[in-house]
């Protein structure tokens, strides 16, 4: 077991549950549970999980400067969000490369939650504050909080049971920063990197142990399972999520990874970054993201080369088993001129395997 | 109280393989601890029969959701057969490791190789170390 590493609020809950530890990015979190990854995915599928988040970095954004600070730093347009409610967005490097993917939270005018990847929570930091101009003020808030994600089919009927109201009125992207669960106060949104109806809680450190328990007494009769980080990325990999160091990076724009939606060219302020990817945009991308599935029985993981003919045309940034569809998916940067040229192959170790381009995503759920 | 089903008769090595002698015939499997470690099996490359495989020597590629492991030939020898059962179910290695979950079987080249495995008293101590490790 793997000894070094910061424990979340939850690490005792982890361990009694049978939770397989792992250290992930610095944080001791569970890899699976005693029921399997596989099971843990459909859990999550057919009737609810919850997942340790608190490893997730969260930035507070202050003053009176903030939303033209964050016009400036993120790439998608903030000035329509409104109080409650939630936007994702790429923040870029002046290149068009990608510090990282994140949630921007409006509590109101002036203040705003940013929540970002584990891994590149102090590179954000100091990014971010790097570029502070105004009246803006940064706090790293990261320790304060416990954040799981409730996340399934099940999962509403269970946090109404909790709730000292229905939370049916929290829309998909928006949030209610003052929920009592129990007694417990917390900020709940309706979010989550799985493709499933869900939410992600916040609330004290102090108070997760209580919120956890909480969570499971009333998930109990909706079968409510414990479900980690394994799970977790099969479960974004069939939703076709990015995972910021696969299918985002320093070297990887978000216009190949087909976040053009999130990025706002014509919006009124200039943002850091938007040169770099118009002129991507104008001059052609080499590699775009595309969604595989394989033809022959093989894994296809990261970094393992496509081929079309003899011709290598890409790598593999993320693949796996997708329990829900009994298939071999991944997700793979190809050049888009080559891609419909021939039989696509994937070469895993010594031996090529058959594939094909389908759509992404690969699972979406029924509304 | 063992967490682990370890068998009489069957050798083991400590990258958690098993070797069980047949008629000069080797049957080589993976370890009930080996499949809990790994988790569902996915996905298993098996090696050719006419192959030579050196004990020790990475002779099959198994492949579970998360992690790809190199399963080593716990004997010297000549593969005479492949469990082609599991190409379409390699998850008889989580439910059966010691039975229809086999890999391979091979021509012993040296009976005497046997004496470098262990058996399962030996084997069961050692899993025990690796678990508080």
């Amino acid at each position: 077991m793997s000894s070094n590493g910061k424990k979340t609020p939850f690490y005792e809950k982890h361990q009694s549950a049978g939770g397989k530890m792992v250290n992930y990015n610095g944080w001791l979190l569970p890899v699976q549970y005693g029921a399997g990854l596989v099971e843990e995915v459909r859990a999550a599928r057919n009737k609810a999980v919850i997942f340790d988040v608190s490893h997730m970095g969260e930035i507070t954004v202050t003053g009176s400067d903030s939303e033209q600070y964050l016009q400036r730093v993120l790439t998608n347009d903030i000035s329509n969000l409104a109080d409650s409610a939630i936007s994702y967005s790429p923040v870029c490097y002046p290149e068009g490369g990608v510090v990282d993917d994140i949630l921007v939270y409006r509590i109101e005018r002036d203040s705003y939650l940013l929540v970002v990847n584990a891994a590149n929570t102090e590179k954000d930091f100091t990014w971010l504050s790097d570029n502070v101009f105004g009246d803006v003020e940064l706090n790293n808030v990261t320790d304060r909080y416990a954040q799981l994600a409730l996340q399934g089919p099940s999962s509403l009927v269970i946090m109404n049971r909790l709730s000292s109201e229905p939370l049916d009125h929290i829309k998909y992207y928006h949030f209610n920063p003052k929920v009592s669960l129990d007694g417990v106060n917390c900020l709940v949104s309706r979010t989550g990197y799985t493709g499933e109806d869900g939410f992600e809680i916040y609330c004290h450190s102090a108070d997760g142990e209580k919120l956890w328990d909480l969570l499971w007494e009333n998930g109990r009769e909706f079968e409510l399972a414990a479900a980690g980080l394994g799970a977790r990325d099969v479960l974004r990999l069939e939703a076709a999520m990015p995972l910021y160091g696969h299918e985002l990076s320093r070297e990887i724009s978000p216009l190949q990874a087909r976040l053009d939606r999130f990025i706002a060219f014509n919006k009124n302020e200039s943002f850091i970054g938007k040169e770099a990817l118009l002129k991507q945009k104008r001059s052609g991308i080499t590699h775009m993201l595309y969604g595989l599935e394989m033809l022959e029985r093989a894994v296809p993981r990261e970094g393992y080369p496509v081929l079309s003919g003899d011709d290598e045309i890409g790598w593999v940034s993320s693949g796996s088993y997708s329990p829900t569809l009994d298939h071999f998916i991944a997700l793979a940067f190809l050049d888009p001129l080559k891609v419909e040229s021939g039989v696509l192959r994937v070469k895993v170790r010594n031996r090529v395997y058959r594939t094909r381009v389908t759509k992404i995503p690969f699972y979406w759920r029924e509304k | 109280m063992m967490k682990y089903k370890v068998l009489e008769s069957y050798y083991y090595t400590e990258k958690h393989e098993w070797a069980k002698s047949d008629n000069g015939e080797a049957v080589v499997g993976l370890t009930d601890y080996a499949q809990d470690k790994l988790g569902e099996i996915v996905f298993v490359e098996l090696p050719e029969v006419g192959d030579d495989v050196a004990a020790g020597k990475s002779a099959a590629v198994v492949e579970s959701v998360k992690a790809v492991s190199d399963l080593y030939s716990p004997l010297s020898g000549t593969v005479t057969e492949v469990n082609e059962e599991l190409l379409d179910q390699p998850e008889l290695i989580n439910k059966e490791p010691y039975g229809a979950g086999w890999i391979f079987k091979l021509e012993v080249k040296d009976e005497g190789e046997f004496k470098n495995l262990m058996e399962k008293a030996a084997y069961e101590e050692f899993i025990i170390k690796e678990e508080e490790e």
